[in-house]
């Protein structure tokens, strides 16, 4: 009887709006994939059908996470953080390399990328140690989680991948702000940072590789050098600003199908969407992300309890992050640091975590229906 | 339990918190809003603008250059496609291995590939590594081009001249537009790595030639692979000229000269039409037209014997005795002299401290003008330019074309000196000596004259003092069109001398070769005029001619006209450092003279030849 009534209550909580948002931006992002790649020949697959059958994996990852408990997985955080490290040295040494960066581990014909993963793998760790822990004082608060997030983040800058360990260092900054510091302390560790912003920028400027320093230069002043550095910041602003009110129609995107956009299904294609459906297309997109977030913080501030409240907040933060990051990047309002539009770009592994997440977002939900646990 | 309350607290604090991040979420999306706002909305049309740059190019179409014929329709410069290879750098996987390829296929230097490789330049442009490609190089490289990505043939229009070195002087060559030629204003409509006449006719007459690029459009991506074309403007070809030179004299002309140093010139007195103009050492037009590395170049430029140099229209010699003709035309019409009187020779005339020899050192004894002329006895000239003075003698040498360029179609034409007075001062601020006349009289001192400028002067006095511009071009067919127009003999004036001067003259010119100083230019075929000449090239001279080294020996002349009745030809030869002009230049001229007698016993009329078909179908073995 209980039980029943914990069903029903529970497939309440399938709340048909934030599957509507999902697979709207979902077909936006396989739509895009498809116009700039139908052209391509290739060996394999079209990537159009391979993202379709990631978003199938990324489903059933979304159905298992809505369904399971995420005290249950919460519980699991540290051995699935210690596996997913071990997994990043394993990429170090044997990984596959593309683009100057080891990223993946080819498992058959596809290839994995683990610090996708490990992003979603922190937020759990992250908000089981807040709700567990007694926060009294500094080295609880801030040193502790900081330390947690430390070897995690090491790895993945030594790929490199600036993205994805901007990404961690998000997260931990949104979990920081949520519950780790309290608001005197949030202005003296923004005052500290901004004082200690020099030494870092000279330790991590020494540590980039030159492809980073590259893009970040070509952040400063893309028209200084239109055939080289700064090329892929302006190649992506003429292609969203020539995009204009309406957009150049699907597959008229002259700067992504003439290929003067690079890595238009990944990365960039923000621009390409913006380039063939114009500023319309864009605020269409833009609503449709806003939506997607603001019924997440819905989810988040009514958690029926912390850990939920927690993991709700980080995986939206992460959300958050990447979508601002990758549309100001292609916007040329950041520098460039290979940081994907969640749903939209192409990437197997990407697009399973962040259907995942959203399927454990789903979860918290489903718990606060449940009447018991 | 214990912490329930505090997990409470931090729970409403937990909510003040996500309002911050939600208002802090909606300002970022607003700003993120605004961007894109700015960048699709605002600056929308310039990125529009930019982005059609990107895709479409406008790429020129290169205009077939205007061929060019001699005066009987034989083609003496046309254009031929060539094969040349480039390399698109941003397309190679890896720069040794196409380096080894090419190297393996078609043989090229290793290190020059390398070198045209790293030069520094768009990797997007293509590059050009060779050209003049044989066919089969050039399908073994098609056959190919899978295994060479960024590897390209590319099919273009190479000038060619069939003759090879004939009438190299006079066709000239062509070549990439230089960095200062592309900033002077005849050249505007001209861009970088257009092709102009940098030499000979090419050059003069570069603007009918060169024709007017066309424009296509073409779309690209971003490796610059052409995706859609349209053509925007059709290129348009160049005119064709048609030449006054007669092929075959001109090849009869060089062979003459053969491997010595010199200059041939004959033209037409009636017309001013020049037949043949040979320089001698000359150099191949096809090599030229090419891209020369700086080694050759260099060794082209530094050969002492000087090939590019056009000895007819650039090369200044003494006249020696051939300017005793303007002399004696000087000497009747200022009545210095009659015919009938004479002046006694002795072999020697003293001037002051100085005796001025003749070449015969037993003197020629009493000589009246015929004599003077036909064994071109100096003391009588001495005589005669000591009675005249310098200015007077610059005057008539002045009528005659003497001191200034001819005005022929010919880039850098040289003007030679003929002195005066005023000239000296002029020149070197100094004043003219006596003594500078006397040698003046006999051609020498300060007189120098053009192989071309004597051709022009003995055609005037063949044709009484009527006299018309040399010149090269006597039609232009437009491509357009299809016209033909012809271009006509531009006079140049009559000189003001009586009927009888010229006769006089004329009389003594046909026995100089009958019975004087030039009997081997005698011909059975035809009467031939003329005056030998002998430009003095060192001023101290002991022993016998075949003692001197040879570049210390004296230029041979040779000036002459024929039929001696009704003039139809002008020669003037000359031979550098072949000693007497009777015996070294005299026979070439004859020779000269027969074959266009040969060629032409019916002299056409200027233009006649056309009728005899010019169809690109001729090709110009000449013979």
């Amino acid at each position: 009887m209980i039980d029943r009534l914990t069903e029903s209550r529970g497939l309440d909580s399938f709340d048909i709006r934030y599957v509507a948002l999902i697979l709207a931006i979902l077909g936006i992002g396989v739509l895009s994939i498809y116009s700039v790649t139908h052209g391509q020949q290739g060996g394999t697959a079209p990537y159009y059908l391979k993202q379709l059958i990631w978003i199938g994996l990324g489903s059933a990852a979304f159905l298992v996470m809505w369904v399971s408990d995420y005290h249950r997985l919460a519980r699991f955080a540290y051995p699935a953080y210690v596996f997913i490290l071990l997994m990043l040295v394993f990429v170090l040494f044997e990984g596959r390399t593309s683009k100057g960066a080891q990223r993946w581990i080819a498992l058959g014909p596809f290839s994995f990328q683990p610090s996708e993963f490990a992003k979603l793998i922190l937020v759990l760790v992250l908000a089981h140690y807040y709700s567990k822990t007694p926060r009294v004082g500094w080295l609880q608060r801030v040193i502790v989680p900081g330390l947690l997030v430390l070897p995690g983040l090491l790895l993945i800058l030594k790929q490199p991948d600036l993205g994805s360990g901007l990404s961690f260092v998000a997260v931990y900054a949104a979990m920081l702000l949520m519950v780790g510091v309290r608001s005197q302390a949030l202005g003296f560790i923004l005052l500290f940072s901004i004082m200690l912003f020099p030494f870092a920028w000279e330790g991590v400027w020494g540590s980039l590789h030159d492809y980073q320093r590259q893009r970040i230069m070509a952040f400063v002043d893309p028209d200084y050098d239109p055939g080289g550095k700064g090329y892929h910041a302006l190649q992506s602003k003429i292609a969203i600003g020539s995009g204009e009110l309406l957009g150049k129609g699907l597959y008229g995107g002259t700067q992504s199908q003439l290929k003067f956009l690079p890595e238009g299904h990944t990365d960039f294609v923000f621009a390409v969407f913006a380039e063939e459906w114009g500023f319309l297309g864009v605020l269409v997109l833009l609503t449709l992300f806003v939506a997607l977030i603001w019924l997440s913080l819905e989810i988040a501030s009514k958690a029926k309890d912390q850990l939920g409240a927690l993991l709700a907040v980080g995986i939206v933060a992460m959300l958050c992050f990447c979508v601002v990051i990758n549309i100001g990047m292609t916007a040329g309002m950041f520098p460039i640091v290979g940081i994907p539009l969640p749903l939209v770009s192409y990437g197997g592994s990407a697009t399973i975590m962040t259907m995942a997440s959203l399927g454990l977002l789903l979860n918290v939900k489903r718990k606060r229906l449940s009447l018991f646990y | 339990m214990m912490t329930t309350h505090s997990s409470e607290s931090e729970f409403g604090d937990l909510h003040r918190r996500l309002f911050i991040l939600r208002v802090g979420l909606l300002l970022v999306v607003v700003l993120l809003g605004l961007r894109l706002w700015h960048l699709q909305i605002r600056e929308g049309p310039y990125y529009r603008d930019l982005s059609e740059n990107n895709r479409t190019r406008l790429v020129l179409l290169e205009p077939a250059r205007g061929l060019i014929y001699d005066r009987h329709g034989v083609l003496l410069a046309n254009n031929v496609p060539s094969f040349s290879l480039y390399v698109t750098l941003e397309d190679v996987k890896d720069r040794e291995v196409l380096i080894q390829q090419l190297t393996d296929l078609l043989g090229l230097d290793p290190t020059l590939v390398r070198k045209k490789m790293t030069v520094k330049g768009s990797k997007l442009l293509p590059r050009k590594i060779k050209d003049r490609m044989t066919l089969r190089d050039a399908t073994l490289v098609e056959s190919h081009r899978l295994d060479m990505p960024g590897v390209m043939i590319q099919v273009e229009s190479q000038r060619n001249y069939p003759g090879g070195v004939t009438a190299a002087h006079l066709l000239g060559y062509v070549g990439e537009i230089s960095a200062d030629q592309l900033e002077k204003p005849e050249f505007i409509d001209l861009h970088q790595g257009s092709i102009v006449g940098q030499y000979g006719v090419e050059k003069s007459y570069d603007r009918h030639m060169r024709g007017m690029a066309g424009q296509k459009s073409v779309e690209v991506d971003a490796l610059g692979h052409e995706k859609k074309a349209s053509v925007v403007e059709r290129p348009q070809a160049g005119n064709d000229l048609y030449l006054t030179i007669d092929a075959r004299l001109q090849k009869v002309a060089e062979d003459l000269l053969g491997q010595e140093h010199g200059a041939i010139v004959a033209l037409d007195p009636n017309s001013g039409d020049i037949l043949a103009m040979a320089s001698r050492p000359g150099f191949d037009p096809n090599v030229l037209s090419r891209e020369l590395t700086a080694k050759q170049w260099v060794e082209i430029v530094q050969d002492e014997g000087r090939p590019l140099n056009n000895r007819a229209s650039q090369g200044q010699y003494p006249p020696g005795s051939t300017f005793k003709i303007p002399m004696a035309v000087a000497a009747l019409e200022t009545k210095t002299m009659s015919p009938a009187s004479t002046v006694f020779c002795n072999g020697g005339y003293q001037f002051g401290k100085r005796l001025y020899h003749d070449w015969k050192v037993s003197g020629h004894g009493y000589v009246d003008l015929h004599n003077a002329l036909v064994h071109s006895c100096d003391v009588y000239f001495y005589t005669i330019g000591q009675r005249m003075g310098i200015d007077v003698m610059a005057e008539f040498g002045k009528d005659f074309g003497l001191g200034k360029a001819t005005g022929v179609e010919l880039p850098s034409e040289r003007s030679g000196i003929m002195p005066s007075t005023a000239w000296k001062q002029k020149a070197k601020n100094e004043q003219w000596l006596p003594g500078e006349t006397i040698s003046a009289a006999i051609g020498q001192g300060y007189v120098t004259v053009t192989p071309l400028q004597m051709a022009s002067l003995v055609g005037t006095v063949a044709n009484d003092g009527v006299s018309y511009r040399p010149r090269l071009v006597q039609a232009v067919m437009d491509r357009t069109s299809g016209n033909l127009q012809e271009l006509p003999a531009v006079p140049r004036g009559k000189i003001n001398a009586k009927p009888e001067t010229f006769r006089v003259i004329k009389d003594a010119l046909a026995d100089v070769v009958t019975k004087g100083t030039a009997t081997k230019a005698k011909s059975s075929m035809v009467t031939i005029g003329g005056k030998t000449g002998t430009a003095q090239v060192a001023a101290l001279r002991t022993g016998p001619e075949e003692n001197i080294p040879k570049k210390f020996r004296d230029h041979a002349w040779f000036v002459a006209f024929a039929p001696v009745e009704s003039p139809k030809i002008a020669v003037a030869v000359l031979a550098e450092h072949m000693g007497h002009g009777g015996a070294a230049a005299a026979p070439l001229a004859k020779e000269v003279i027969e074959t266009y007698m040969k060629l032409t016993p019916q002299i056409p009329a200027a233009i006649s030849g056309f009728s005899r078909g010019n169809g690109p179908g001729r090709t110009s073995k000449d013979s």
